[in-house]
């Protein structure tokens, strides 16, 4: 194995899921991006279960990243972590692994935001600059942009995310989590068949939208089977995203910036893109979608703005890296951003 | 109707500036959305068009001042209304003196006190949604997104709704501001229905997303 001579990151995702494990060049050259996913036996996930996989995982995933890097551990320069938002026991666990790492390797450890990954691994992949950001995810629905040092939330879920209302619609209905296709993906495609829209409710306030209401409601229709379910997933679709896209165009008309970037898990589903990519153009603004290895939880994103944190001064010393559940996305300084 | 000149291109409706008989008038339009199906876009265009003069004459006997409307199309989503003269609180925030800011604060606070007790809910309580008159009066708009409600969930939606805004748009002093607007709220709708709203809003932050970092155990 060749030493590299260029800094290089690794960064451990654990928020949910997937446990993740990318390494990142200090330019931003993504050299790995490892996962495995959590499948629960039935229902959503359950935060001890999926910490366990994490557990299990991480020394695979570990060496499938380094193996596909081509480098040593001790070629690594700075260990980035995912310190929140998520759930405690999955975060615990990548963080473990971090720690252990950064204080085996004698290396700094800096701890990240998630969601601001998301944002930041999107901007890497798509050459975006100054975006208004749809961020959608399993766990996540939030309309940001960056204003005076900080991404600010200008709209975000009054409950559920969007990618929540999704999958449970989903598995009510039956639909299962199959090898290489999520149950967004299988809702996606059966809504691509669908020819009537049902009326469900629209629920925007503000720039913020409540989904809770319109999965309940689509969830009754469903098990009362008097609607087609290619037409329910279609217009389950149709009215969420709808929403979502109302709200980040509100923003995009607000902060008047000229770029759109889709990003998260639900970034995948294409029509979620064609109504992204409309208003984008109406704004005389540029969309952008991130690639789909980065859409969804990596720890490429974490490397990358480890990389970004670390060469901007911050630093996470391990007595103060216990990991933040709820860490908002407009708490953090991001000083690399002009 | 003359010539209409595009004020503001908005997500939800474009603002144009028009001369209605002599007058001086805003014409809001709610145009097509292209990216939702037609039908789900024609029933929002539509109820909001509806909706939206009847909140805002519902406001006025609320004692809240809001444009008067001239003329609304239900076919063409358009409403007609009078051009208010003044500047978006939004721009006047930041320029004036802590002390007139506070006070100003308190008067928005006093108007969405008025608003909920006559059981209106505005919906998207932002400063570019107030606007101050030379006189200090200040007129509320855009009430698209409201609705005739008294229950409390729908008040602390409303004043968590302003606290956001303040905290995207004026983060230096978003605090403060909001501890203001309470304190205007408060004086109108009494102590103690004020109370049960803002115990509301705590409750709306403790779902989940809105709250600092917890206590570790």
């Amino acid at each position: 194995m060749k030493q590299r001579t260029e800094a290089l990151c690794l960064g451990v995702e654990s928020t949910a899921d997937d446990f993740g494990v990318g390494i990142s060049t200090f330019k931003g050259e993504i050299l790995a991006n490892a996962s495995s996913g959590y499948v629960p036996e039935e229902g959503g996930i359950h935060p001890r279960e999926a910490a366990r996989h994490h557990a299990e995982a991480a020394d695979k995933v570990l060496n499938e990243a380094l193996a596909k890097a081509g480098v040593k551990p001790t070629d690594l320069a700075l260990i980035a972590f995912s310190q929140g938002p998520g759930l405690g026991p999955c975060l615990r666990t990548g963080a473990t692994v971090a720690r252990a790492l950064a204080s085996y390797l004698n290396v700094p450890l800096v701890g990240v935001n998630h969601s601001l990954a998301h944002i930041e691994i999107g901007k890497l992949k798509t050459g975006t600059v100054d975006p208004v950001t749809l961020y959608v995810s399993g766990g996540n629905t939030i309309i940001s942009a960056f204003e005076a040092g900080r991404y600010r939330v200008f709209g975000e879920t009054l409950d559920i995310a969007l990618g929540n209302c999704l999958d449970v619609f989903a598995r009510e209905a039956g639909l299962n989590q199959k090898q290489g296709l999520s149950l967004g993906a299988a809702l996606e495609r059966l809504a691509a068949d669908g020819e009537k829209l049902v009326p469900l409710p629209y629920v925007v306030k503000g720039m913020d939208v409540s989904l809770s209401g319109l999965l309940t409601a689509a969830t009754t229709l469903l098990h009362k089977g008097e609607c087609r379910l290619e037409d329910l997933c279609y217009s389950l679709q149709e009215h969420a995203f709808s929403m979502v896209t109302e709200v980040t165009e509100r923003a995009l008309a607000h902060t008047e910036k000229k770029e759109v970037l889709l990003t998260g898990g639900v970034a995948a589903n294409k029509r979620l893109q064609a109504m992204l990519s409309i208003i984008a153009e109406e704004h005389d603004s540029k969309f952008n979608v991130v690639p789909l290895q980065f859409a969804t939880d990596n720890g490429a994103m974490i490397a990358w703005t480890g990389v970004l944190a670390y060469t901007h001064g911050l630093v996470t010393p391990v007595a103060e890296s216990f990991v933040k559940l709820r860490w908002r996305l407009e708490k953090v300084d991001v000083p690399w951003v002009q | 109707m003359g010539a209409m000149t595009l004020l503001k291109k908005g997500a939800e409706a474009s603002l144009f500036l028009a001369d209605w008989h002599g007058r001086k008038v805003i014409v809001k339009a709610r145009f097509p959305k292209r990216y939702r199906p037609a039908e789900l876009d024609e029933k929002i265009r539509g109820y909001r068009t509806a909706h939206e003069p009847q909140l805002m004459h519902e406001s006025k006997k609320a004692g809240v001042p809001t444009p008067t409307i001239f003329l609304v199309d239900l076919k063409d989503a358009t409403i007609t209304m009078e051009f208010v003269t003044g500047k978006q609180v939004k721009q006047v925030l930041a320029d004036v003196s802590r002390e007139e800011r506070q006070v100003l604060c308190v008067k928005i606070g006093g108007l969405i006190g008025k608003l909920h007790r006559h059981g209106v809910i505005h919906g998207d309580l932002t400063t570019s949604n107030m606007i101050l008159d030379a006189e200090g009066k200040i007129f509320l708009v855009d009430f698209g997104l409201g609705e005739k409600n008294t229950e409390v969930e729908a008040r602390g939606v409303d004043l968590h709704l302003m606290k956001r805004a303040l905290q995207s748009t004026h983060y230096r002093f978003a605090e403060e501001c909001f501890k203001h607007v309470l304190k205007g709220y408060s004086a109108v709708l009494g102590e103690e229905d004020a109370e049960k709203v803002f115990e509301k809003i705590r409750e709306i932050e403790r779902r989940g997303r809105y709250v600092d970092e917890r206590k570790q155990a």
